[in-house]
């Protein structure tokens, strides 16, 4: 990769817990050491269950939280040394989508309050016929402009959380479990939608959910996550999996299809606790293959020239 | 056949939700109800289990056949011998099926105690045995346990452990799974379908998701605007299936075989009650629509145990 869009750098977040009266001060690492390249137009997928920290990453990307640890590089600046006022004029080429459209729109602002919410946030003027633009991109009526949230359905709202995410027209852009709140069939239209722009605006993708399948179908190149850090890169959709956590998660991915239904093996035991990381691999309590060497040594994320990588001392052949 | 729901009509307040739905289950079948939200899958499960009445609802049309008697006939208090007893309901959030002051173990006693009559030592000692066969680890501790101390997925083996302890012959889940992560969904998914064998009892289990159906079903109804689109066994449903609505459906879910693209989804949304369309509520969205669909309500087909509602049936193409 030669002109990477954004690089992380070993990028690491610790979070403090409250402390509690006669109780020894407690952290969890969110995110540990995690490093990879996107390239420009790229999409790529994060996966992993709920308190992976992939949305810990997601924010990280964007500088919406500080790394405790490592750097963040967007087209060869190095965000985490911007000053705020650098930093607000670099948050023009980047943007997010939120998981929730009922929590992440205000209930008293129109559509056209939401949309022209980033220009004001940029001392900007809102260019004219730049919100009929944004709803029509997005497949709403322009007609709409004066609505509120609460007249709007589940889908309807994420599709203004995407023209909101596209109102300064950003290269870059961080999509947090967009479809997760969501039925399958109005998953199925903002996934289509989704596409489609990052086709017609040249847009760089980071997708950030739990669905392997949605992933697959999505995504360029997929990073599986597990308790905080990257365990096995997919170099592209239809990689077979070797890592068995990632192997879990594609077992435990269902299809439509009765005649291709899966045998479940039960992952026995439950995650580590975050206070305490095990010294070893953190899948090795629930993992079939985990040998001695799992329980103490770290794998790490050895990767090959087809740009897979894979953080296990048995890897599956 | 163990439940036979016939013609049933729903209304609340002014509304008819729910109007015609006909399906029926027998001993030791998983029949999948499906449909986007709004389309009248958990209406369908609170019509079952008698708690209408809770959302201000009432049967106003239909039946709904248990081994041979009609619920919807029977008073409250005879109903209750139903309720837990011979129906157990696993509902979406397990946390609003705990109660979050009580101990674990003391919420699935009662059942034992109420529905089989056991006294405290015996039913806890069966409430330790559900948790093993939950594989609940650590059972015994487990039952002296708060709600909030366990994950979400744990709660959930709670939950149907509890909705077997009145040994009932049918089992309804509300998506059971949606607020779970994949893998528990994928052991819970698996457990219920375990349970459902080694019993021998029938699970209702509803869904939006088509690929738990594919995984977990033999026999699919699928609803939509409140009305039954199609009900089928679940492997000619996904092979041939007869209304455009779950042709739809299946499409809704990304396959390996998939083309970047070939996820488009279903145009539009399912209407609210007081929107409903004339003919074919899913005309406006049906790319095989026709003036006809615009103004006839379709009949509910039946063959055997099957039936659709459809002016322009997929299956007459197939032929």
């Amino acid at each position: 990769m030669a002109d990477p869009l954004i690089t992380l750098d070993g990028v690491t977040r610790r979070f403090d817990m409250p402390r509690r009266f006669g109780q020894p001060a407690l952290s969890m690492l969110a995110v540990d050491g995690v490093s990879v390249r996107i390239a420009r137009g790229e999409v790529v997928g994060v996966v992993g269950e709920s308190g992976c920290g992939k949305s810990t990453l997601a924010r990280l990307v964007l500088r919406l939280i500080e790394p405790s640890a490592g750097t963040v590089t967007f087209d060869g600046t190095d965000l985490t040394d911007l000053s705020a006022d650098k930093m607000r004029l670099a948050r023009r080429r980047m943007s997010m989508v939120f998981q929730d459209p009922y929590s992440s729109l205000d209930p008293r602002y129109t559509l056209e309050d939401v949309l022209s919410e980033p220009f004001r946030a940029q001392g900007l003027k809102v260019p004219p016929g730049r919100i009929d633009e944004l709803l029509t991109a997005v497949g709403l009526s322009n007609r709409l402009a004066h609505a509120y949230p609460h007249q709007l359905s589940g889908g309807q709202r994420q599709r203004v959380g995407i023209a909101r995410a596209l109102a300064l027209s950003p290269e870059f852009m961080v999509l947090d479990e967009p479809t997760a709140s969501l039925d399958v069939s109005i998953q199925a239209q903002i996934i289509d939608l989704l596409l489609r722009l990052a086709g017609e605006r040249s847009l760089t993708y980071l997708f950030i959910s739990h669905d392997l399948g949605l992933v697959s179908y999505f995504c360029d190149r997929i990073l599986v996550m597990y308790f905080g850090r990257i365990v096995e890169v997919l170099p592209g959709p239809k990689a077979v999996p070797r890592h068995p956590y990632t192997r879990a998660l594609m077992d435990s991915s269902f299809v439509p299809d009765p005649a291709a239904r899966r045998t479940l093996v039960p992952i026995t035991g439950e995650p580590p606790s975050v206070h305490t990381p095990p010294p070893g691999c953190a899948f090795a309590a629930r993992c079939i293959r985990a040998s001695d060497s799992c329980r103490t040594t770290r794998p790490p994320l050895a990767e090959t020239p087809d740009g897979a990588a894979v953080a296990c001392h048995h890897p599956i052949a | 056949m163990l439940l036979g729901v016939d013609t049933l009509s729903v209304s609340i307040g002014g509304a008819m939700p729910l109007e015609g739905i006909r399906f029926d289950i027998r001993k030791g079948e998983i029949v999948g109800i499906v449909g986007e939200s709004g389309s009248g899958k958990s209406l369908t499960a609170l019509a079952i289990t008698g708690l209408l009445p809770l959302i201000g609802g009432r049967v106003s049309a239909g039946s709904i056949s248990f081994e041979g008697t009609d619920l919807t006939k029977l008073s409250p208090r005879e109903r209750r011998a139903y309720n837990g007893r011979r129906i157990g309901f696993i509902t979406q959030n397990p946390m609003t099926a705990l109660d979050p002051l009580q101990r674990i173990g003391e919420q699935v006693d009662v059942v034992s105690r109420l529905h089989l009559g056991l006294p405290p030592h015996a039913a806890r000692a069966r409430t330790v045995e559900l948790f093993r066969q939950m594989r609940i680890a650590a059972p015994e501790a487990i039952a002296e346990a708060y709600p909030h101390q366990l994950s979400g997925g744990m709660k959930q083996r709670v939950v149907i452990a509890m909705a077997l302890a009145g040994e009932p012959d049918l089992i309804v889940a509300d998506e059971p799974t949606t607020a779970l992560d994949v893998t528990v969904q994928a052991q819970i998914i698996h457990l219920l379908a375990e349970e459902v064998r080694n019993r021998h009892i029938a699970l209702m289990m509803i869904t939006h998701d088509m690929s738990i159906v594919a995984q977990l079903c033999d026999r699919v109804a699928v609803l939509y605007a409140g009305r039954v689109a199609e009900v089928s066994d679940v492997r000619a449903l996904f092979a041939h299936p007869a209304h455009p609505y779950t042709r739809a459906l299946i499409d809704c879910i990304p396959r390996p075989d998939m083309a970047r693209g070939a996820l488009t989804g279903i145009p539009g949304a399912v209407p609210a009650v007081a929107d409903y369309p004339s003919g074919c509520r899913f005309h406006p969205r049906c790319p095989r629509a026709t003036d006809l669909c615009r103004t006839q309500v379709p009949a509910l087909v039946t063959d055997g145990r099957d039936s659709h509602a459809c002016h322009h049936s997929l299956r007459d193409t197939h032929g």
